[in-house]
């Protein structure tokens, strides 16, 4: 729970994250992912109830919490004074790892993150994919059992988000545990092993993308475009439908037998289209559709 | 109360190796700043000026060079250097991740803002030996009690920090602390040629007129029972500021 004045940012939110797997928070912005992240990283205190992390107490436990997490935080703070290289021995110090541990640690990172060839150049130098890439290796330097993502690949081109995508699939291969918080469904929908979908500071559902798309979408989304005789129809069959701007959508297991009925009313004036419900189409339906400033 | 540990150093660290990576830059200021205002003031218009109290005037004003050089560098380290590295490159944010407290984040600028201002003092000293303006091996103190006075006005500076909306309203305290302190603490020309209120005031609410005095005590090695009130002011002073910039920091940063 967290109060900013007479906002709730966070509500009363429920959640558990097991080892090993990858977690992740959805929501359009301002839904609270943020502030949930930080108060996980013990720098936002709760205004109320009980936050574990590893089992200890976030407002009692902070510093032997923190040293045990790595955070990729959603705006960019590598220190723009130094290189590559040196971000992340001044950030093994931090943590208060030996120098030489340090540098061993510091070099199989960048190595790790296809980073080594910028190894002195400053930070301010690199490009945003590098910049990103360079954050995720300071975040695993004190060999963190749970790294915290805010909006890992926010920004990035393609290119750059596929070789994160691809470092952090390995990182979870290896058994560390992930939680992150993206607004990019691809992107949950690739990583996350189970995830909660946030909306108003309130988790408003949670499980395994695929169980997810199951039970609040269904297989299949036939699309049509809005006619007078395709929403005739299917009130017609009693079939529930959604409204996306000029298009309607019906979630369904039998997206042949409906496709064939709209495709009988419409014949050429609109174009029928089924493809497999995805993530988007679950958040679209729970977030809704307004647009979030 | 304060949560700090031996973690303090390294934020501390972080900032000396910036300062090392530029430091062809930093160490022109403590060179250049004592020529030239010993040779503009002190020989300059100083061959107007016979002596101030029986002291030639390089001599008066070499203390003062030195005072000012702490003030000036350890204030502007913790407004301005500072603010960037909060509000811009939000280093910050990106310390208090790791297990380094928020309380050692700005205990450790200060301590770098102080510092700072120590290793000017250690700079000039040599420039001032060679204009033969101040006394061996006295002189020597002016070095330890550089790090005392650079942590007063880091501690200032850190408030200021703390309650400054943008870097632009740093601006304030500079032109109105900070310049008139630089003008009216007893620096180039003795406190008590001022009307009797504001030496008063300058005593009491000017922290460099209390630098100036233990320093000018330091390189005349001429020390007198006022220094120990000068003494005793800046560590009140120091102890209070210090406190007080966590506390305003915390109520910043931890929300």
């Amino acid at each position: 729970m967290k109060r900013f004045g007479d906002l709730v940012a966070v509500d009363r939110i429920a959640f558990r994250v097991r080892e090993g797997e990858v977690f992740g928070f959805l929501g359009p912005n301002g839904a609270g992912k943020t502030t949930a992240m930080k108060m996980i990283q013990c720098i936002s205190p709760k205004s109320g109830g009980t936050l574990e992390v590893f089992g200890m107490d976030v407002d009692t436990q902070a510093r032997r919490i923190k040293s045990r997490l790595g955070v990729v935080p959603q705006e960019n703070n590598l220190d723009p004074d130094f290189s590559a290289y040196r971000n992340l021995l001044i950030y093994a110090r931090y943590f208060g790892i030996p120098k030489r541990e340090a540098e061993k640690r510091a070099g199989e990172l960048l190595a790790f993150m296809q980073l080594e060839e910028k190894r002195d150049v400053l930070v301010d130098n690199l490009s945003g994919g590098m910049k990103r890439r360079l954050i995720i290796a300071r975040a695993l330097v004190n060999e963190p059992e749970l790294l915290i993502l805010d909006e890992p690949t926010i920004g990035l081109d393609p290119q750059a988000r596929h070789l994160i995508w691809e470092k952090l699939r390995s990182l979870q291969a290896e058994g560390n545990t992930l939680v992150l918080t993206t607004h990019y469904l691809d992107e949950a929908e690739r990583l996350c092993d189970r995830l909660v979908i946030m909306d108003h500071g309130r988790i408003l559902i949670e499980g395994a993308p695929a169980d997810l798309i199951r039970e609040h979408a269904g297989s299949n989304v036939v699309e049509v475009e809005r006619t007078e005789k395709a929403v005739a129809r299917l009130e017609e069959l009693g079939v529930n439908y959604d409204l996306a701007g000029d298009v309607l959508q019906v979630f369904t297991d039998r997206p042949n037998e409906i496709a064939q009925e709209l495709l009988e009313v419409c014949r050429h004036e609109a174009a029928v289209t089924v493809r497999p419900a995805t993530l988007e189409d679950v958040f679209l339906r729970m977030a809704g559709r307004r647009l979030r400033e | 109360m304060v949560d700090i540990t031996t973690r303090v150093r390294s934020v501390w660290r972080r900032n000396w190796d910036a300062f090392l990576r530029t430091y062809r830059v930093n160490f022109i200021p403590p060179f250049v700043e004592p020529v030239l205002y010993l040779l503009a003031l002190g020989f300059g218009l100083g061959t107007y000026i016979e002596a101030v109290d029986g002291i030639p005037y390089p001599v008066f004003i070499a203390p003062a060079l030195v005072s000012i050089s702490v003030m000036y560098s350890a204030f502007f380290e913790c407004t301005y250097s500072s603010f960037v590295r909060m509000y811009y490159q939000k280093t910050f944010d990106a310390i208090i991740a790791t297990p380094v407290s928020i309380d050692e984040v700005i205990a450790g600028e200060m301590l770098w803002g102080a510092t700072r201002g120590m290793i000017y003092a250690t700079l000039m000293l040599p420039v001032l030996l060679i204009f033969g303006v101040v006394a061996m091996p006295s002189s020597l103190l002016l070095i330890p009690f550089a790090f005392l006075a650079g942590l007063l006005f880091a501690g200032i500076a850190m408030c200021f920090t703390a309650i400054t909306p943008s870097i632009d309203a740093l601006n304030y305290p500079s032109f109105l602390f900070i310049t008139p302190m630089f003008l009216f603490s007893g620096t180039f020309f003795p406190l008590d040629l001022l009307p009797e209120p504001i030496q008063y005031f300058a005593l009491a609410a000017l922290p460099l007129t209390h630098v100036v005095s233990i320093n000018r005590a330091i390189t005349l090695a001429a020390f007198s029972p006022m220094n120990l009130l000068n003494l005793a002011w800046i560590a009140a002073a120091t102890v209070i500021f210090f406190l007080l910039a966590i506390r305003l920091m915390r109520r910043r940063l931890v929300v």
